[in-house]
């Protein structure tokens, strides 16, 4: 697919109109990073419930429609969901949240940089070293 | 009315082999000069035949090669020093604007920079030009003062006045800028900077490619810029130091080839510029960048930079009819260099960019390595069209084009 077939009325549904967006108080987990080339940032806020799960979960950020209509969807999905379920998630499912088989070499981190910020924080939340699939990282 | 241009477009894309590429199918517009240029095919092969039939190490050798090849380096190094007006001994070979940057820092910086001296620097500067004086300034204890713009985003001469009037040691400023495309008044700034007893570093690697730059006429101690802004190859680049300024100047790296006589006790060190040049050279490169400015002289910069001042003014006018674009810098395309950097509607930069490409024409989104002047204007990123002797009214056309894609694909 051509890469402007992204933009779909969904993506800039939530570019423009962000669930989700704004801090949580009070909140556990509260993790943020960039992606210092494009300036994309993202900071995801979560309140745990008792038995583990997300109760529920914010974000902040600025950057483009991908990135911030990415995190958006990304908190929509994640609430409810125990925190071991992030541990699940891919690349895959972000691009099938987005609707899209594909987003080329250029634009993946952006769409991926939500998921890198959340598993960073449910990770460090739960104790665990290493943020695995987390290919979208930020690179400077 | 818009003048003519003055450069036979058709022509001298055919000299450049990428022209022949599509993109997506589509013409390449190759607008992201400000980023790096293209390649003509006589610099290509400058390189090519370098080590094709020249290949040794300069100045090391006495055999046939080794001769040719100090031959061509030296040449490339004349050629250089001849375009800005300066002698060879002058001109010191680097990777980029960058290094040569932070030869300066650390080889004159270190030493002729004190604790509670002052640094004045501008708003409209590229990280390269912000981030060594930083260093610099906390290494040695120094402050640094940054020049406020106008709205138009011209520097505010009152508070560069008044800067002055602080008597700093050390004044660095970009001769164009690579956001904003405003050109500064070089020799104004340098005459006062060096009234108020400071030494001046310009950071020309969006001037020397693009208009006449002549070193003796600005009167500055340093000037730097890069071969790949200017058709030739990456990982050269030059230092231009006045001389009196440069035998007061530390060795930079240290190594082979900088040295007078090395003993186990110590070391002189080489005549210029060879002192700031340790280790085997670039050579390649600097025959590739003598060949770009074979290729521009023969242009003549003075046309270089009519040409380009008439597809600025073009894109200025067209951009302007555009409902809801803000273009950054002065209107007026007599006051700037080939560079417009603009914002349309929500369209984030890098949105932007993704849709343009699928038209063919590459810009740049961004924050420019220019992050201060990003908050300055209170924006997080930048769409940043800039030209160069191959592009022309058609390419400024196939932006709009894609511009009303853009607006299409986000419903404006």
């Amino acid at each position: 697919m051509s890469s402007s077939d992204i933009y779909r009325e969904l993506i800039l549904d939530y570019y423009r109109n962000p669930r989700n967006f704004g801090r949580l108080d009070p909140h556990d987990i509260d993790a943020k990073d960039s992606n210092p080339l494009c300036g994309d940032e993202i900071e995801i806020q979560i309140r745990v419930s008792k038995d583990g799960k997300i109760e529920d979960i914010h974000y902040l950020g600025k950057g483009c429609a991908i990135s911030q209509a990415s995190a958006s969807m990304l908190t929509e999905l994640a609430k409810g969901k125990p925190l071991e379920w992030t541990k699940e998630l891919s690349k895959d499912d972000i691009l099938k949240m987005l609707g899209t088989s594909d987003l080329g070499p250029a634009r993946i981190k952006c769409a991926l940089l939500s998921m890198k910020v959340l598993k960073t924080g449910v990770y460090g939340y739960l104790g665990a070293e290493k943020v695995e699939g987390a290919e979208g990282q930020a690179q400077s | 009315m818009l003048k003519s241009q003055s450069l036979e477009v058709d022509q001298i894309r055919k000299d450049f082999p990428i022209f022949k590429r599509k993109i997506h199918g589509k013409r390449l517009v190759y607008i992201d000069n400000a980023a790096t240029t293209q390649r003509p095919k006589s610099v290509i092969d400058a390189t090519v035949d370098y080590y094709y039939n020249h290949n040794a190490n300069p100045h090391r050798g006495v055999h046939q090669l080794s001769v040719e090849a100090t031959e061509a380096f030296e040449g490339a190094r004349s050629k250089v020093a001849t375009f800005v007006n300066a002698s060879t001994e002058e001109i010191v070979f680097t990777k980029g604007t960058t290094e040569s940057i932070n030869l300066v820092r650390y080889a004159w910086g270190s030493s002729h920079v004190k604790r509670g001296d002052l640094i004045v620097l501008t708003m409209m500067e590229h990280h390269s030009n912000i981030v060594p004086w930083q260093l610099l300034a906390k290494q040695v204890g120094a402050k640094i003062e940054f020049v406020n713009l106008t709205k138009d985003g011209r520097l505010n001469l009152d508070h560069f006045e008044d800067l002055m009037g602080q008597s700093p040691s050390l004044v660095a400023f970009s001769h164009c800028s690579n956001v904003l495309g405003t050109i500064n008044d070089a020799g104004k700034l340098t005459a006062r900077a060096k009234k108020a007893g400071a030494t001046t570093v310009i950071d020309a690697a969006q001037s020397v490619p693009h208009m006449p730059v002549d070193v003796r006429a600005i009167g500055c101690d340093f000037l730097a810029f890069s071969g790949h802004k200017m058709l030739g190859p990456t990982g050269i680049g030059v230092l231009y130091g006045r001389k009196s300024v440069l035998e007061e100047t530390e060795p930079f790296e240290a190594g082979g080839d900088m040295i007078r006589e090395v003993h186990t006790s110590g070391a002189t060190w080489n005549d210029l510029p060879y002192k700031f040049e340790a280790g085997t050279q670039n050579s390649a490169g600097a025959v590739g960048l003598g060949a770009a400015i074979d290729y521009l002289s023969a242009i003549r910069m003075e046309r270089i930079r009519e040409h380009e001042e008439a597809v600025t003014a073009y894109a200025l006018e067209q951009m302007s009819k555009v409902p809801g674009i803000t273009v950054y810098g002065p209107l007026d395309a007599r006051e700037r260099g080939g560079v417009v950097s603009f914002n349309m509607g929500d369209i984030h930069p890098h949105d932007m960019a993704s849709i343009l490409d699928e038209e063919g024409v590459a810009i740049r989104s961004g924050h420019h390595c220019a992050q201060p002047l990003m908050e300055l204007l209170d924006v997080p990123a930048m769409s940043r069209a800039s030209f160069y002797i191959y592009n022309s009214f058609d390419d400024v056309d196939a932006l709009m084009q894609a511009l009303s894609k853009a607006r299409n694909v986000f419903c404006l």
